[in-house]
């Protein structure tokens, strides 16, 4: 995952002057720690700003490049976390780094301006859809918006599970959740009860997968130039 | 008064079931809403879920409009607060504990066991809405368009997204046709 760094290396030394969006390694030593009011203002125009799905993105450039509250590491490691924990990654991206900058409080702040424009837009656009459900047109827009949602659902998922969709083991593991869920119906919480304490227990530490794979050199040169797919 | 406790029941265990996040959870969250508790039919959970997409923010804030469907303000309010507050408060509490475990093995075979699971159920949610919304040729079109365009270069979802819409509203099959073929 670290390896978005080494993907590409921006030329010029200036970070203003950069275009690429991925100088973040040569970025700076993280600055103090942001204000309440700072964290609640960048987390609102992330909030404001970011349609289509995108937050994570949107969080990236305003944390990691134009405030410098955390370094790209930094950000890749919370990452992580928050894609392994349940919730949405962006909310839970805003609890762990307004926890990390002003504590519980500053995770409550940093969630609320996240969520508040989206929830105004939100709650305005449901109003609306509520009076209008039966208009034809708008049927026919919202299939549409649905239809390309399909694609770009489609497009996050291939880059989120790059790594995985290279590996025999977690294709199959993925498999199976998937045919569980879309074919079989099993209910969510069964799936995840079941898979994931088998999921983990396979690699566990200095279980048969680990050990193989400390002898697998060839597969880490493979992933480093692939980890491009990621961001 | 059942109907804002059930609401408040559902959306609270689908937010602790939202492993891989909010498009993992849309199977069950269909399941619930549509054919459990008949909140709202397949169709107009397909329009809610896409006027998420056009809204900023986290796209499941649409779980909003769910609740306002069931139960108006009130039920909107009781959905955000138990779809968003558990695991706000799971990862607070959990991160902090992950930080102090940095150097445990278990923490990479957590991590790694649970990505396969999570991309798998990624798959099924986009399955969901690929069953509620890809009915003919234009709408494989549009999915197979958004996706190419998407893995060509960056371009900002919402174009793409306003553009099918736009798309589908002008050669989309006539009404009499689109409700016999849209469950």
């Amino acid at each position: 995952m670290n390896g978005v760094n080494q993907q590409y290396v921006c030329m010029n030394s200036m970070n203003e002057g950069c275009q690429s969006g991925a100088d973040l390694s040569e970025a700076p030593p993280v600055r103090e720690r942001p204000t309440i009011g700072e964290l609640f203002k960048v987390f609102l125009t992330a909030g404001a700003i970011s349609f289509g799905g995108g937050v994570v993105a949107y969080l990236r450039q305003y944390l990691v490049k134009v405030h410098r509250w955390l370094d790209d590491d930094d950000f890749l490691d919370a990452l992580e976390v928050s894609e392994t924990l349940p919730g949405l990654n962006s909310v839970n991206m805003s609890v762990i780094v307004g926890d990390r900058m002003r504590g519980a409080f500053g995770a409550a702040v940093a969630v609320i301006g996240l969520m508040l424009p989206g929830m105004v837009v939100m709650m305005t656009l449901g109003v609306l859809w509520d009076q209008q459900r039966h208009d034809v047109n708008l049927n026919h827009f919202l299939v549409g918006v649905a239809a390309s949602a399909v694609g770009l659902l489609l497009t996050v998922t291939l880059q989120l599970g790059h790594k995985q969709f290279v590996r025999p083991l977690d294709l199959v593991l993925m498999a199976v959740t998937f045919v569980a869920v879309s074919v079989f119906k099993v209910a969510l919480g069964w799936v995840l009860l079941v898979v994931g304490p088998a999921a983990i227990w396979l690699y566990r530490p200095h279980g048969a997968v680990e050990t193989a794979e400390r002898f697998a050199h060839l597969r880490d040169r493979f992933h480093s130039h692939r980890s491009h797919w990621r961001h | 008064m059942s109907k804002i406790f059930n609401l408040a029941w559902v959306f609270g265990l689908l937010s602790i079931l939202a492993v891989g996040g909010g498009t993992a959870v849309l199977p069950e969250m269909q399941r619930m809403t549509v054919d459990q508790y008949h909140w709202v039919t397949a169709k107009q959970f397909r329009d809610i879920y896409s006027l998420g997409q056009v809204a900023p923010g986290p796209n499941m804030l649409m779980v909003m409009v769910i609740g306002y469907r069931v139960a108006g303000y009130l039920g909107a309010t009781v959905v955000a607060f138990a779809f968003f507050i558990p695991d706000c408060i799971i990862t607070l509490f959990a991160n902090r504990m992950w930080l102090r475990f940095a150097d445990s093995p278990w923490r990479l075979a957590v991590q790694r066991g649970m990505a396969p699971i999570a991309i798998g159920l990624m798959l099924s949610g986009t399955y969901s809405i690929a069953q509620l919304s890809i009915h003919n040729w234009l709408s494989l079109g549009i999915a197979a368009a958004t996706l190419s365009v998407l893995m060509w270069r960056r371009v900002n979802p919402l174009l793409l997204i306003s553009v099918a819409g736009i798309l589908y509203m002008l050669l989309g099959p006539n009404p009499v046709t689109a409700i016999r073929s849209i469950p």
